[in-house]
């Protein structure tokens, strides 16, 4: 899967913004947060969205550390891979520089861009803070 | 509108089977579903097929017609796909195509392969069930969302690690006298918990297997069984279908599995039944935390609830819901795309009587399968009555 070269519109630009400091969410008119592409709200129906920025910390709902992992993380194991609620968007991130077993609930972290030790490959990832 | 009875079932043994191609396999499921049907096989008229990954392991795709060509069937095929519920979903399109009457009879089943290639690209493989871009991409794995599902489900409700392991318990003992079974052999809790962990706190016992494997049914209209004299004590009754956000991320609460819910609404409503009337379920425990999911979407326990069924032993062969008396997914094993119609066939030889766990429940009249897809972004419920 990694000799492919193009980009995912859409998120590979989520992901630029998150790299620069400038993570955002496409908000819908009734308040409902999604990450990008979209073209159309599944709460509401809405189909116009306006760029929000990404709350600068969310906090972790729930962590797993993954010992077996897919091809792509082999090398990357353990790690810990967490929910974590930035406001109206809940984002799927990876924290492989903090020890798995301080990750817990209720963390503070940051949205970060991390590369995978297996493939380079750029992923979410989180930094507590 | 006809009512839709089972006439014949067939498994092959599910485990580690490299060797066996998806035709072979699904082959010996479908002829043994046709030869216990005892039905022409020029009166089938369609075959749905269900298959998750042959993409990824066999380099297959196109797997309807080359399926019909593996029963030696020349009759319109399709493939289903909805991830580990793609022989659910093949088997509730089957029961809407009999009673639309569109056909008589329907060979239904699902087939897998998996042991081919290594576990690493099993796990791959079965990532891309979740969400590419948000989930898969970010690390987390098949196992990572059951268990991120597992502690929030701690967190709103309580319950823990062991109580889980319960569950995995029951489901090896279940399977021990299954000859089709991968695992026919009992484990303990203390084993479970001690297991090489897999995604925290989710243990290698708390997983289900990776699986070879096939399960087929012929599925006939009331009118067909009766004009032909064909042996079908038991109905396919209910059928209910419900779906929800790809990503965990996305979704209300990771607690609840509300697809699941909506499917059994729908069987329920579907069957004229309700969750008080159910004998026995045979539900899609893939991981010990989605048996928990399954039995409160069911609506046979309470909200927050289903954490405490199996150490009470009211999910037990001898407690009042047994629940996957087969072994389920946990020690039946899991060939993805068939164990939604495996559950369908274990569910009718339990109504037969022909069921090594039969005795268990020897007045049952009522089942439902629960089959899901993904982290249950997909459901599928179905009903079964036996009539004695």
């Amino acid at each position: 899967m990694t000799e492919d070269t193009a980009r995912d519109e859409g998120y590979d630009d989520f992901l630029d913004a998150v790299a620069d400091g400038d993570g955002y969410y496409l908000a819908c008119p009734n308040g409902h947060g999604w990450l990008p592409p979209r073209r159309v709200c599944p709460e509401c129906g809405a189909r116009e969205f306006s760029d929000r920025p990404l709350s600068a910390t969310g906090t972790v709902t729930a962590v797993s550390t993954v010992h077996v992992a897919a091809p792509q993380f082999a090398d990357d194991t353990p790690y810990a891979v967490a929910l974590a609620e930035f406001g109206p968007v809940v984002l799927t991130g990876q924290l492989p520089s903090h020890a798995p077993e301080d990750v817990t609930p209720g963390l503070t972290v940051a949205p970060t861009v991390l590369e995978s030790d297996t493939t380079g490959d750029r992923l979410l990832g989180f930094d507590p803070v | 509108m006809t009512g839709v009875r089972v006439a014949g079932v067939g498994l092959t043994e599910f485990g580690v089977h490299p060797e066996r191609t998806t035709r072979d396999l699904f082959a010996e499921a479908g002829l043994a579903a046709l030869d216990d049907a005892a039905i022409p096989r020029d009166d089938v008229e369609a075959v749905l097929y269900g298959n998750f990954m042959s993409e990824l392991s066999e380099r297959q795709g196109h797997s309807g017609p080359l399926m019909a060509e593996a029963l030696g069937l020349s009759v319109p095929a399709t493939r289903v796909e909805s991830a580990c519920a793609s022989s659910g979903m093949a088997a509730r399109l089957a029961v809407r195509q009999l009673r639309a009457g569109e056909a008589d009879v329907v060979v239904v089943g699902g087939a897998e392969r998996m042991h081919n290639v290594s576990t690493a690209r099993a796990t791959e493989a079965l990532a891309i069930a979740a969400d590419a871009l948000y989930e898969v991409s970010a690390g987390l794995t098949f196992p990572a969302a059951y268990a991120l599902m597992a502690e929030r489900y701690f967190q709103e409700y309580g319950g823990t690690h062991e109580d889980l392991a319960h569950i995995a318990v029951k489901n090896h003992a279940n399977a021990v006298g299954n000859d089709y079974a991968q695992f026919q052999r009992e484990i303990s809790v203390a084993e479970v918990l001690d297991a090489q962990p897999i995604a925290t706190p989710l243990t290698l016992l708390d997983s289900c297997p990776i699986t070879d494997g096939a399960a087929a049914l012929v599925l006939v209209s009331e009118d067909y069984a009766a004009d032909h004299d064909v042996a079908t004590p038991v109905a396919i009754t209910g059928s209910g279908q419900g779906g929800d956000r790809m990503a965990l991320g996305d979704r209300d609460s990771i607690a609840r599995t509300p697809a699941a819910t909506a499917a059994a609404e729908e069987a329920y409503a579907d069957a004229g039944r309700g969750p008080a009337d159910v004998d026995l379920a045979e539900v899609h425990d893939c991981f010990t935390i989605a048996e928990v999911l399954a039995l409160e979407s069911l609506g046979l326990f309470e909200e927050g609830t289903g954490i405490d069924a199996a150490p009470a032993g009211v999910t037990g062969p001898d407690g009042d819901r047994p629940v996957n008396l087969s072994g389920g997914l946990k020690a039946k094993g899991h060939p993805v795309g068939a164990t939604g119609a495996s559950q369908l066939v274990e569910a009718t030889r339990l109504l037969r009587g022909d069921h090594h766990n039969a005795d268990a429940v020897p007045d049952a009249e009522v089942a439902v399968t629960h089959n899901a897809g993904g982290t249950v972004a997909s459901a599928v419920v179905h009903v079964l009555e036996v009539t004695r």
